[in-house]
């Protein structure tokens, strides 16, 4: 099961849960079962259907640019964070 | 002077240093710029802004402009499509175009002085001048606010609004400057403290400063009776410009090339439009090219400095010097639109060490200056001034080497950063074990006023997305078409992946870089990335032509391609061989021509550290700062072409320096800039700084096959606190604000 670390912000819709295991085999699983985990993140984390504008996912230490169907393996390490640029 | 770690792979092409593919174009002047492009009928549009930082537009009159003999057309955000708050997504970030749309002609507000509000295409220059002065705007001035800490108040004037405070996707109720609130948080940050035995906590303050490239923002736009807009501007990404453009206006990309013309410098300043979109809609209006130039205190007023800000940062620390808990508290003012460099910031204030307890808040703060933009690793020279100048009192304190205690507790493979992700194999360490065994740190100071400093940056350097093809000449040359816009030699270093795949030299590879509708997508010339990513796609076009000619020499000898081999561009089966240039030739009687391409959207970051050492006299009387001597010492990953990468950490070094003593945005209490000139916004000279000496470090990034990082960034994380922990070491002075100018300095010295 990927290991989903949760944002300090959202971490009143966790009840204080800093990390969860969760199942899935992309990126828009494992919001889904993030959402079913702990109802109103999905609020947060996503925009028209797709990672919210001002939000990055880090998987393993990359910025994946490919949203929602970025594949999730089980020993995934998923950050949600803020987006970058670069001059 | 390069010094590797570990063994190093041989490359024929890499790490040496041939003569760059545009350099008898630039020297001898032929090169084109912006600036040289012209078009037959091509007239001429100038922006009309705002004299107040902040005011509500009531009305604007172009009546009499308009009849201006010469005046060809005259433009408002009236003429630009209503945009509500729709995302765009720009590959490197995304951006709200109605905050875009107001920022190219204000909608409504003028929220900085140098807002743009109107323009107006005339005959020439001079006549769309007068045209300017006769449009008439009515304002009701509002008050402004400048300062971070004073935007923040509840009492401050509103810029927006319908702006709220986003915490990771939640919004506060109430409207408020402050847009962006961002909080990490790891372990247990109070309880470190307690158990800390040294701790040191200081407050920080940054000046809004420009990138200063040195060539103004220039567009010109023909929009053609079928339709179709071409745009030749000076731009960091001709598709992000492309993409901009049409979003604005609300017409389909494929309505728009942008033909990205040689550019004068960027840092960053260069990815967001300005002109382009209004020269687009004079066009339109007058059926003529326009050709738009800013001037140079248009730059400064109308284009995006680099957040100012307030910090405060706290480290503690045990005796045998292991840093176990740090606090940082980062406002960064966004200027008038929301989207600054706080998220950089925060993430990249702790980024060089391990901490196992800390805890980092950062806020975007709107404020009536021009809206920010990024500048050269965005976010993270101020937060390292913060963080670099506390480490090195901590090191003082704990009696300590500042590079001893560094490597004690320097991030490394698997630290993890405050924000959450694990680093993959850094080289900040070799970075410190370079410094430590260089020259300059082990010849010793001597002299009255003078002293020594230190300090470390750390840079992401990003991936996304670039596209790239070249075709086989029969002359065994290869040309090479990219879509990255060549800020720093990339032409070359781009260039020199490829040949280095094809086991052929640098000369015989003819880049090019092409418009929109000459190469797939290519993100910006930004974030580092292009020599990693741009070259990363060639390495693979390499690799589909390497295929294709193993294909035909298969063919010459009847053999089956998977059994040929190639290597440093000889390919053999059988023993038969035959080189590239010699297959090149035969391609008419294999099949023709051979084209290989690729597109890649390689996911960053790839970590660039840097570690400064900079010597300093300070003048007793003056406080002026002299910079005596200064290394610059960096992980490239592998230097492809080690000139440029040196040439980067110069001209980084020579930024942060700028940054460190003398530039700053002078604003009188109305938000009007008083320095907007390169007479009053002293940026160094070749005079104002020695050689920049440089250690290139090799720690190869396992996600490239030739190892590339960016490199482009990282060298301005450092300067302005090494040059800080200098004037400290020569003065007895420890600096908290940027620039620390002869002004400041010599306050705080009769200050104690």
């Amino acid at each position: 099961m990927a290991k989903v670390f949760i944002p300090v912000p959202w971490r009143d819709l966790t009840g204080g849960t800093a990390e969860v295991r969760l199942d899935g085999d992309t990126l828009q699983q494992i919001t889904a079962a993030l959402e079913a985990r702990f109802s109103g993140i999905a609020a947060c984390l996503l925009e028209e259907g797709r990672i919210a504008s001002g939000l990055a996912v880090s998987i393993d230490g990359a910025i994946t640019s490919r949203g929602l169907l970025t594949p999730v393996r089980p020993d995934s390490e998923i950050h949600f964070l803020p987006a970058i640029g670069g001059g | 002077m390069a010094s590797s770690t570990g063994k190093k792979k041989q490359y024929k092409v890499i790490g040496t240093r041939p003569i760059r593919h545009d350099g008898a174009d630039k020297v001898t002047g032929r090169a084109i710029y912006g600036a040289d492009f012209r078009l037959t009928g091509m007239v001429h549009g100038k922006i009309l802004r705002s004299p107040h930082a902040h005011a509500r537009i009531k009305s604007i009159d172009t009546s009499a402009a308009e009849k201006l003999p010469g005046v060809l057309a005259v433009a408002t955000a009236a003429d630009f499509p209503n945009l509500k708050d729709k995302i765009a997504n720009l590959g490197e970030g995304s951006v709200n175009l109605a905050h875009l749309g107001a920022n190219v002609l204000a909608h409504g507000k003028a929220l900085y002085k140098g807002h743009a509000v109107a323009a107006v295409a005339a005959a020439n220059p001079h006549v769309a001048d007068e045209a300017l002065k006769l449009i008439q705007v009515e304002y009701e001035v509002l008050k402004p606010v400048l300062w971070v800490l004073d935007a923040m108040r509840d009492d401050a004037p509103l810029l927006h609004e319908n702006v709220h405070t986003n915490s990771m996707g939640k919004k506060s109720a109430k409207p408020s400057n402050v847009a962006t609130h961002i909080h990490f948080e790891t372990g247990q940050v109070d309880q470190a403290f307690a158990k800390a035995d040294v701790v040191v906590e200081r407050e920080f303050k940054t000046a809004s400063v420009h990138q200063g490239y040195i060539e103004p923002h220039v567009s010109t736009a023909l929009w053609n009776e079928d339709g179709h807009l071409t745009i030749w501007t000076s731009t960091q990404g001709s598709f992000t410009a492309r993409q901009q453009t049409a979003e604005l206006l609300q017409i389909p990309v494929s309505q728009v090339t942008v033909v990205p013309c040689e550019i004068g410098g960027g840092f960053g300043g260069k990815i967001a439009v300005y002109l382009e979109p209004v020269a687009a809609v004079l066009s339109r209006k007058c059926g003529r090219p326009v050709k738009m130039v800013m001037n140079r205190d248009e730059v400064f007023e109308g284009t995006g400095p680099t957040p100012g800000s307030f910090m405060r940062v706290k480290l503690g620390a045990t005796k045998d010097g292991k840093i176990v808990a740090g606090e940082a508290w980062l406002a960064y003012d966004a200027g008038a639109f929301p989207g600054g460099m706080i998220g950089p910031g925060c993430m990249c204030v702790f980024s060089c060490y391990e901490f196992p307890n800390a805890r980092v808040d950062g806020y975007d703060v709107l404020a009536n200056k021009p809206k920010t933009q990024a500048y050269r690793a965005p976010g993270a020279t101020q937060a390292a001034f913060a963080c670099e100048s506390v480490i090195d009192e901590l090191a003082e304190k704990l009696g300590l080497d500042p590079i001893e205690f560094r490597l004690k507790n320097a991030a490394k493979e698997g630290t993890r950063r405050v924000d959450g992700p694990v680093y993959p194999r850094v080289g900040f360490i070799e970075t410190l074990q370079a410094a430590q065994a260089s020259d300059h740190w082990k010849t010793p100071l001597e002299g009255k006023h003078r002293g020594r400093g230190i300090a470390s940056g750390y840079w992401f350097n990003i991936g996304l997305k670039s596209s790239a093809s070249a075709h086989v000449n029969p002359d065994g040359t290869v040309s090479l078409v990219e879509g990255s816009t060549d800020i720093g030699g990339t032409r070359t270093s781009v260039a020199m992946q490829l040949a280095e795949t094809l086991g052929i030299t640098a000369e015989e590879v003819k880049p090019r870089v092409a418009d929109t509708d000459g190469v797939g997508y290519t993100d910006v010339t930004g974030g580092s990335r292009v020599t990693f990513a741009t070259g990363l796609a060639a390495y693979h076009v390499g690799l589909d032509i390497q295929r294709q000619m193993a294909e035909r020499a298969a063919l010459l000898w009847k053999c089956d391609a998977a059994k040929v081999e190639c290597n440093d561009g000889v390919y053999q089966c059988n023993g038969k061989s035959i080189t590239f240039r010699e297959l090149a030739g035969k391609l008419g009687e294999t099949g023709g021509p051979v084209v290989g391409r690729a597109a890649v959207d390689p996911e960053g970051p790839t970590n660039g550290f840097g570690t400064h050492l900079v010597d300093v006299e300070v003048d007793p009387e003056t406080a002026k700062v002299t910079i005596l001597r200064y290394t610059a010492i960096q992980d490239a990953g592998q230097a492809i072409h080690p000139s440029y990468v040196e040439g980067q950490m110069q001209g980084g070094a020579v930024q942060g320096i700028g940054w460190a003593l003398n530039e700053e945005y002078v604003f009188d209490d109305a938000g009007r800039m008083q320095n907007a000139s390169y007479l009053d916004y002293r940026m160094p000279t070749a005079l104002d700084v020695p050689m920049i000496d440089t250690i290139i470090v090799e720690v190869p990034n396992p996600a490239h096959p030739y190892g590339v990082r960016g490199v482009g960034e990282t060298p301005i994380v450092a300067p302005p606190a090494a040059i800080a922990n200098a004037i400290y070491r020569a003065t007895g002075v420890r600096m908290g604000e940027l620039p620390m100018s002869p002004p400041r300095l010599w306050a705080a010295m009769r200050s104690g």
